[in-house]
């Protein structure tokens, strides 16, 4: 069984071919490239380097969100059209749970964080190497976000590039209980998304079609659009 | 180059630079052996124009199915394909990208050629679709996002001999549809009403400096905002076909004036109008009655070849694809991409 993985989903790119439940080459990256230019190249480098033609692929894993709305299109266009066209399942994994999965073994909370920008962040909750959810992925403002991680009174490891914005209002509402990741523990893995999708049951071909990024925020104006119909409901 | 000879050159087309997701498959870049198109349209009704982020949400969710669709009526397995050819620019980055990296992943894992197309050569194109191009020839390219006038005197070359300097024409179509109250898009809505008016507002024609084949339509947007002001202002009632009657003929006059002088100074053998303003009654019949008038031939494609399309897209790119021309895996989005020649 061989897995392709892509992870796109915020500013790092990793992609892995996973080949009967071992890794056989994964690349990691966080350089200032943008995925539009460095995405495909990096999968047809990877094929190329392990000898695996597109058709020998037995499914794709990919990272579907949440996160940068670009980049996480992009890694699902190129996941939903590779499969599609190469007739293989699709499993998509939360980006933040790929990014949790790096740091399973600590002994408390996991929490990764995405930049949403504004003081927002994109995060969830997790605990323990099976990855139990505490809080589902959404988002949320930080100051929102650490109201609930201080209730939880319990140690939390925040994972992620860009838990650096964030850190010092971090430090100052969760104190001792703020534990920060190790560097190399900080880049999303797309090895970690095919472990995550290789324990679910593989989708139908035909599902591919209907494969949507799982953004986890409406479009700015489609949430101002519903706020006017909801206004003008109330007036009348 | 010359004419180009090709046998059975089949490529499919993909198109997603702004609110239409397509795709088609094009043999011998002249006919369309399927051609289809998932417009946004509705969606993006909601908020009076289109949305960027809508627009690339509803891309990624169309994209595999309208291929898959293109193939089917094309009964075609990507085997049977030469090449992938994608609207590279110009256009909105995050649409044009899932068109892009759609094409790149089909590419990769077909083992075909990619290509990339610029949006503007593609309209340009859609004649060749309904009837040979004649070099040298001229093109008026008019939609919400352009206003050109390109010269062509052989397969690949452009020379923009003018362009808008503010609005595009199918821009100030949907602002004064705006003041007058229509629903988006409200330039076929402007063209309607145009038709039903006896009276027309005396708007101005922009002309620029002498020679130029430049246009502006800004200062004939705020004429028209203006004039409903002043008339508001006086509480008086305007009439909507009067105003759209007196904007129209200024755009078409303009449109009409600048590209046949052009015609004649590049004696060219083709005049054809492309891009969605090119369904326009008001335009088409004005450049179609100088041009018989002058003895040009004139083509305008047919509506549903005017508006984006991934058609267009096939055709432009089968005489790049007979050139050798090729694209590669970092092809990026490229907004603001220019219209150049690729042969020297």
């Amino acid at each position: 069984m061989i897995w392709l993985g892509i992870e796109t989903a915020n500013a790092p790119l990793s992609v892995a071919v996973v080949k009967d439940g071992k890794v056989m080459a994964e690349v990691v990256q966080n350089i200032k490239l943008t995925h539009s230019a460095g995405a495909m190249p990096a999968i047809e480098t990877i094929l190329a380097n392990v000898g695996v033609k597109p058709n020998e692929l037995d499914a794709i894993a990919v990272s579907e969100g949440p996160g940068s709305y670009t980049g996480v299109r992009i890694g699902v266009t190129l996941a939903k059209t590779l499969a599609w066209t190469l007739q293989k399942p699709l499993v998509g994994v939360s980006s933040l749970k790929v990014l949790a999965a790096n740091a399973t073994l600590f002994d408390g909370l996991i929490c990764p964080i995405f930049d949403a920008r504004r003081g927002n962040v994109y995060t969830a909750v997790y605990k323990g190497t099976e990855l139990d959810v505490v809080i589902e992925d959404y988002h949320d403002h930080i100051d929102g976000l650490l109201a609930r991680l201080k209730a939880l009174a319990a140690p939390i490891l925040f994972v992620g590039t860009d838990v650096d914005v964030f850190w010092d209002k971090i430090v100052g509402v969760l104190e001792q209980n703020a534990y920060r990741a190790a560097l190399h523990e900080d880049l999303p893995r797309a090895s970690a998304a095919i472990l995550l999708a290789s324990a679910e049951e593989l989708p139908s071909i035909e599902a591919v079609h209907h494969f949507t990024p799982q953004y986890k925020r409406i479009a700015e104006a489609e949430a101002n659009w519903l706020k006017e119909q909801k206004e003008q409901t109330h007036e009348q | 180059m010359g004419e180009f000879i090709m046998e059975n050159r089949v490529i499919l087309a993909i198109e997603s630079s702004c609110d239409e997701t397509a795709a088609a498959i094009i043999r011998n870049g002249s006919e369309i052996v399927s051609n289809v198109v998932a417009s946004q349209i509705e969606s993006h009704k909601r908020f009076g124009g289109v949305v960027p982020e809508i627009a690339s949400r509803h891309h990624v969710e169309q994209i595999t199915i309208v291929i898959e669709e293109a193939l089917k009526q094309a009964n075609m397995k990507p085997s049977d394909l030469d090449a992938v050819a994608v609207t590279e620019g110009p256009g909105l980055v995050g649409a044009l990208l899932i068109g892009i990296n759609a094409a790149k992943a089909f590419a990769f894992a077909n083992n075909i050629p990619i290509l990339g197309v610029h949006h503007i050569a593609g309209h340009i194109y859609a004649n060749a679709l309904v009837q040979p191009m004649e070099f040298p020839l001229l093109a008026l390219v008019v939609s919400g996002g352009h206003t050109e006038l390109v010269y062509m005197k052989e397969h690949g070359s452009f020379e923009v001999i003018g362009e808008t300097r503010d609005d595009a024409a199918g821009e100030a179509y949907d602002k004064v549809a705006r003041v007058l109250g229509l629903p988006y898009p409200g330039g076929p809505r402007i063209d309607q009403l145009a038709h039903e008016g006896q009276e027309a507002v005396a708007f101005p024609r922009v002309w620029l400096e002498e020679g130029s084949y430049d246009f502006s339509f800004s200062g004939l947007k705020s004429a028209v905002i203006n004039y409903k002001h002043n008339m508001d202002q006086r509480s008086e009632e305007i009439s909507p076909t009067a105003v759209a009657k007196g904007f129209q003929e200024s755009v078409v006059e303009v449109l009409t004036a600048k590209t046949l002088r052009a015609a004649r100074e590049y004696n060219v053998k083709q005049v054809i109008a492309a891009g969605g303003v090119a369904a326009n009654k008001g335009l088409r019949t004005s450049l179609e009655k100088v041009f018989a008038k002058e003895g040009i031939p004139f083509f305008v494609p047919p509506l549903k070849l005017c508006t984006d399309n991934a058609a267009m897209i096939g055709a432009a790119a089968t005489p790049m694809f007979e050139a050798g021309i090729r694209g590669n895996m970092m092809m990026n989005g490229r907004p603001g991409m220019e219209l150049k020649s690729w042969v020297d």
